[in-house]
């Protein structure tokens, strides 16, 4: 009797044990399947001339150098908006802030944030930035849209950095006579960079990669020239990728699978960079 | 104290505060202005036809319904997708796998969360619609069922990285004890350290959820796009619309302050609450034990 109870829940072990192992494996070949597939695709597509000339034939030949700019120029302008402010309120929630019901509604405005849909920030976009601030289809109403919605990333992220810093080191500033200010400025961000760093970077990456928000607010369907000023359209990755796989008719593969690696490169560069530096100060750090 | 310096420090607080204030505000702007743009729907659409099964703006029929069953059909079958896949993964990873091949893998599952949703969308074109299509012998590949494996896999990352932490964070002694006790590792996992790590995993769930609702791009490139009724178990076999694909596809051709335009607001006001809801819940007491910034992070 004993030995069949035990029989069983080892036989029900071993089973359930390799049905896990079962379902994570069909979950993480994919995903390396995934990125062997566009890479083994996309690779033969990339050369200098596509990378740095302009698209020409109704985008069916030439390169890509409009939207890779574009999503450049996008990027940087998400940073310049969303980096001080998002660095400021983590500071504020970090240093500043008690723990009240005003603090609390900061944080459930942040997950709130971070929970909208990308194209309700389009939505969003259009309403305040091109038709109520009359900014027009442009890459300031497109940027300003992208850095409120990686605003809650980096907040996030720079506040749990802030907070890692040990509290002693502000004690012992203050105690030294320095004021609040200069406790934050010379002591706990330079400890806390690597971790904001970071947090900035992955923030960015969702920005460059995101295409439902530049929809209506920034995204030109076809701009065979670079933009000159922070009130043009301009082309972006993401938004080029998808209206050549969906809106083009006849359009080569070849530029198809060129462009989704570019864009991956540029995003999955991001994501590299942000874990190097974060191992790094990690190794580095004495405390 | 030398007067300047104090000075600045209250203006640096000043200016510190309003930024830490930020966030209350953009929230309160984001819900202005879709209410400015998408309430104007309710007195230019009689309520019943806004809640009607016809979505067909060129004749002025709005019925938002077809949009919404859309949305839910491929939201449930997404999730169908990535809760097995999501917490098995999770499992295999804290659980079972050797801390190696975690350290390797974890990062490898959380870079597939960093696709941008336009490349997984491009795939889905030209791999996942064809292959639907010849081996369930559909006319067409670009239906619910696309949307849906899709949006479990973009929600597998999220719910995999979150899960997996609230597994890890399970204390150690939990497993020791009930081992000693005399259980399998089988039901060390099933009746302790699952149970343990309870409300970490719901976090997970609902932010896969969260995710999966408001996916845009991804949806509105690989389900076909027919705003039809989605209510039989069929319709997964059928092209759908979603809310967001909706939105994303239309707006571009409506003409601003029309009709048409303020019911794509209204619509966009609906999923915004829908995701105003699915936070809060996210984030109640019930899941308390997650930290927010482990939430937004993922």
């Amino acid at each position: 009797m004993i030995r069949r109870f035990s029989l069983d829940r080892f036989l029900i072990q071993r089973l359930g044990i390799s049905l896990i192992t079962l379902v994570a494996f069909l979950t993480i070949v994919p995903i390396i399947a995934v990125f062997a597939y566009i890479i083994g695709k996309g690779a033969p597509a990339i050369s200098w001339q596509f990378l740095s000339a302009m698209p020409r034939d109704g985008m069916r030949a030439g390169g890509i150098l409009p939207a890779i700019v574009g999503t450049f120029y996008l990027t940087l302008g998400t940073a310049l908006f969303s980096v001080p402010l998002g660095i400021a309120a983590a500071i504020y929630l970090s240093e500043y802030a008690r723990e009240n019901w005003l603090t609390r509604l900061i944080r459930i405005a942040i997950i709130n944030l971070a929970g909208i849909p990308s194209v309700v920030y389009g939505l969003f976009g259009l309403g305040l930035f091109v038709l109520f601030l009359k900014f027009g289809t442009s890459i300031l109403a497109a940027s300003l849209t992208l850095s409120i919605m990686t605003l809650p990333v980096i907040i996030s992220a720079a506040e749990e950095a802030l907070r890692a810093v040990p509290q002693a080191f502000r004690t012992v500033s203050i105690s030294l006579g320095g004021t609040r200010w200069q406790t934050i400025r010379r002591i706990v961000l330079p400890q806390a960079l690597p971790g904001i760093i970071t947090g900035v970077i992955l923030g960015l990456e969702r920005a460059a990669g995101e295409t439902a928000p530049i929809l209506f607010t920034g995204a030109a369907f076809f701009l065979p020239r670079l933009p000159n000023s922070l009130f043009d359209a301009t082309m972006a990755l993401p938004y080029h990728l998808f209206v050549i796989s969906t809106q083009v008719p006849g359009m080569p593969i070849q530029i198809q699978y060129g462009t989704a690696l570019v864009l991956i490169i540029f995003v999955l560069g991001m994501n590299l960079t942000a874990t190097f530096i974060r191992s790094r100060a990690r190794a580095k750090r004495q405390w | 104290m030398n007067r300047s310096l104090s000075w600045g420090e209250t203006l640096i607080t000043a200016v510190v505060k309003t930024c830490g204030y930020s966030a209350i505000v953009f929230v309160l702007l984001i819900f202005f202005f879709l209410l400015r743009e998408g309430l104007p729907t309710l007195a230019e659409v009689k309520f019943g036809e806004l809640f009607s099964t016809r979505w067909y703006p060129i004749e002025d029929h709005f019925g938002i319904l077809p949009l919404v069953t859309g949305s839910i059909i491929v939201t449930v079958g997404a999730m169908l997708v990535a809760i097995p896949f999501g917490i098995g993964t999770a499992v295999f990873l804290s659980e079972i796998a050797p801390r190696w091949m975690r350290e390797i893998l974890k990062p490898l599952v959380e870079l597939l969360g960093g696709l941008p949703s336009v490349v997984l969308g491009f795939l889905g074109i030209l791999l996942l619609a064809p292959f639907l299509r010849n081996f369930l012998n559909l006319p067409t590949g670009l239906t619910a069922l696309a949307g849906a494996l899709l949006l479990g896999g973009i929600a597998v990352p999220t719910t995999v990285s979150i899960a997996e932490d609230a597994l890890d964070s399970v204390p150690q002694g939990y497993r020791e004890g009930a081992l000693a006790l005399g259980a399998t590792k089988w039901q060390t996992i099933w009746r302790v350290t699952l149970p343990a790590a309870r409300s970490g995993v719901l976090t997970a769930l609902m932010l896969g959820i969260g995710r999966t609702i408001g996916e845009t791009m991804a949806v509105m490139m690989v389900t076909g796009n027919a705003p039809v009724m989605a209510v039989k178990f069929s319709s997964i076999f059928s092209p759908v619309r979603t809310m967001t694909a909706t939105i994303a596809a239309e707006m571009g051709e409506v003409a601003n302050g029309s009709t048409y335009y303020h019911v794509l607001f209204f619509i966009g006001l609906v999923l915004f609450l829908i995701s105003l809801v699915v936070n809060i819940i996210a984030s109640s007491v019930v899941f308390k034990s997650k930290s927010r910034a482990e939430r937004v992070l993922s």
